[in-house]
């Protein structure tokens, strides 16, 4: 091994690893869910295998949830997949604003990628590049990986022994998303226009959920703040 | 096999294809509108705040207390310390309230 590739080697081997230990928080803060889902999805009627195959293909919690529950329903399958792609649809603008950052990684990385682009692997993708350090493809799965394992081992563990879990509530279970989600929130304040999008958002996915419903209001709030950004944020040159 | 999995398939397909499809697009375009590039560093703090919001509204005083300790740990520290911080608030909260 000549030193250039050595040094290549160790760097994704950091690389990595930070990536990894940045998944902690995500890891946690998941565990829950894909537990619960698990346990929901085996009462709804699915088989252990499709609970996890599930977790392993869609690989997107809130979505995975909407489809159990309507498959629980007996609504009608086409249906169930058309509101699984709706929770799923905020996915194309992070698919649109990550693309930015790793428009020069090889297409088939690019393409696996794509696949593990949830929430947090985005949220922390924007993160890491607005601190100005180069967004790799191992530090990329260095994150991604340990949450997906991790998302299919809770759907495992909640699908065999869902059962006998018991209430978790007193631990805070149930609300450690929205604490890390406001996290990454705060990660982004420095950003131009920041506190308007927030409000607006905010407001407005409230006004949307308690109206139209979930999972409606997290596109329409989040359309009111990037519209809200689109017509009033400085150009260009004006910001940093 | 089974309508379940073919449900987990099809949504499967269209899951991958929002999450690769936007790429797919924006790089259908040779430069950016700034607009757009406005939009598009609005979306992260936008989404997400859909995502808290409700929650928060929801919330009781627990829940409004770990929020709170959570976003005043974020102004000074990182994103591990204001996780541990919030959860630790919501628990010691619960515990006193029920």
């Amino acid at each position: 091994m000549t030193s250039d590739t050595a040094v290549a080697s160790r760097s994704r081997t950091t690389d990595f690893i930070e990536g990894a230990r940045l998944s902690i928080p995500v890891v946690v803060a998941s565990a829950p869910f894909g537990v619960l889902f698990g346990a929901l999805a085996v009462e709804n009627g699915f088989t252990v295998t499709e609970a996890v195959l599930m977790s392993a293909l869609i690989y997107g919690g809130a979505s995975q949830m909407v489809g159990i529950e309507l498959f629980g329903q007996k609504v009608a399958p086409w249906l169930i997949v058309l509101s699984i792609f709706v929770v799923n649809a905020r996915h194309i603008l992070y698919s649109a604003a990550t693309g930015r950052l790793i428009a020069h990684w090889p297409f088939l990385q690019k393409a696996v990628a794509f696949f593990f682009l949830v929430d947090p692997q985005y949220a922390e993708a924007e993160r890491h590049a607005e601190a100005g350090k180069p967004l790799t493809f191992a530090w990329y799965v260095g994150l991604a990986l340990p949450i997906i394992g991790f998302w299919i081992v809770d759907t495992l563990v909640g699908a065999l022994f869902g059962r006998l879990v018991p209430n978790l509530d007193a631990l805070g279970v149930d609300f450690l998303l929205p604490i890390y989600f406001l996290g990454l929130v705060m990660g982004f304040r420095s950003r131009p226009f920041w506190l308007p999008i927030v409000l607006v958002s905010a407001f407005v996915s409230v006004v949307a959920v308690k109206t139209v419903g979930s999972p409606w209001h997290v596109s329409i709030g989040a359309a009111a703040g990037i519209l809200l950004a689109a017509i009033f944020q400085p150009m260009p040159e004006a910001r940093r | 096999m089974s309508t379940i999995f073919w449900i987990i398939l099809a949504g499967a397909v269209l899951t991958y294809a929002a999450r690769a499809g936007g790429h797919v697009v924006l790089s259908m375009f040779d430069r950016v509108h700034p607009r757009v590039e406005a939009a598009l560093n609005a979306v992260p703090a936008a989404v997400l705040t859909t995502l808290v919001a409700p929650a928060a509204v929801d919330g009781g005083p627990a829940e409004i207390t770990a929020l709170v300790v959570a976003g005043l740990v974020a102004l000074r520290f990182g994103l591990l310390e204001m996780f541990l911080a919030g959860t630790a608030a919501l628990i010691a909260m619960r515990y006193l309230l029920a």
